[in-house]
């Protein structure tokens, strides 16, 4: 076991253990919480896989901005120790029928994956991946970039309208 | 044997299904926009692992920022909408909410 495979179950372990409990905790404060480790883990999985600005933006977006704005949401919206897990006989069924669905999904994919003889490239480790990032961002994609920016005006726009409170 | 392509797949495999049982089985919007979130995550894990496998190809790397861009986009969007039904019903039970308007 040398360390890359050391780090990676550890992180892997992290991820799986609280991305279950974002899906199966009762308390809604509890899953909000969990998906801090479960972003973090998945920053650390992109440092194994030698992306670094990934990381960082990662960590800055994910963790900085969407997990505080769904804090804020939970707050906002809950009561905190409330059973949000759909009750009564159709929410028992629908949960056993949509657990083994992913589960057999899950089971049929994972087979799939080991048995595929994957086309792997070897690859050398690029010294940063900002730079070639930044000159893909401005010439390859220039168009989807741009149009990205605007869909996050449009998107900040839109979403102080929505949520402004009616006269 | 050490960590290859399959690894990161199968990891990001597990999530995508936790992410789709949260989805599919919670009332709660919020906890619906955070399995969303999980699958999200787990389709840039493919993306990223498929990135270093191809040869380091930074096409994958792209891919994903968009993937977060778009993320944090849907994700103020949604936690508005969310604010604006709460205002309106007092809670935000997606199997509940059954008319658009007032």
């Amino acid at each position: 076991m040398d360390l890359i495979t050391i780090i990676f179950y550890f992180f892997a372990v992290l991820i799986v253990a609280s991305a279950a409990i974002v899906a199966f905790s009762k308390n809604i404060m509890y899953s909000a919480f969990a998906l801090l480790f479960t972003f973090f883990g998945v920053a650390a999985i992109y440092v194994l896989l030698n992306a670094d600005f990934l990381a960082m933006t990662q960590i800055m977006i994910y963790i900085g901005g969407i997990l505080v704005l769904i804090i804020f949401g939970v707050m906002l919206t809950t009561r905190i120790t409330g059973v949000d897990i759909k009750s009564g006989l159709m929410g028992k069924m629908q949960i056993g029928i949509t657990g083994i669905a992913i589960a057999i999904l899950t089971i049929t994919m994972g087979v799939m994956y080991s048995n595929v003889k994957w086309f792997v490239r070897d690859s050398q480790p690029l010294n940063d991946t900002i730079s070639p990032i930044g000159r893909m961002l401005l010439t390859d994609y220039l168009l989807a970039f741009e149009a990205a920016s605007v869909l996050l005006l449009i998107a900040i726009i839109g979403a102080a309208m929505i949520a402004r409170r009616k006269k | 044997m050490g960590i290859g392509l399959t690894h990161y797949l199968i990891l990001s495999l597990i999530l995508f299904g936790l992410g789709m049982f949260a989805i599919i089985t919670r009332k709660n919007a919020i906890m619906v926009l955070m399995g969303l979130e999980l699958v999200l995550n787990s389709a840039n894990i493919n993306f990223i692992a498929f990135a270093k496998y191809g040869g380091m190809n930074i096409e994958g790397h792209v891919a994903a920022i968009f993937v977060i861009i778009l993320a944090a986009a849907e994700a103020a969007v949604a936690l508005a909408i969310v604010l604006n039904i709460y205002q309106n019903y007092k809670h935000v039970n997606v199997d509940e909410i059954d008319r658009m308007k007032e």
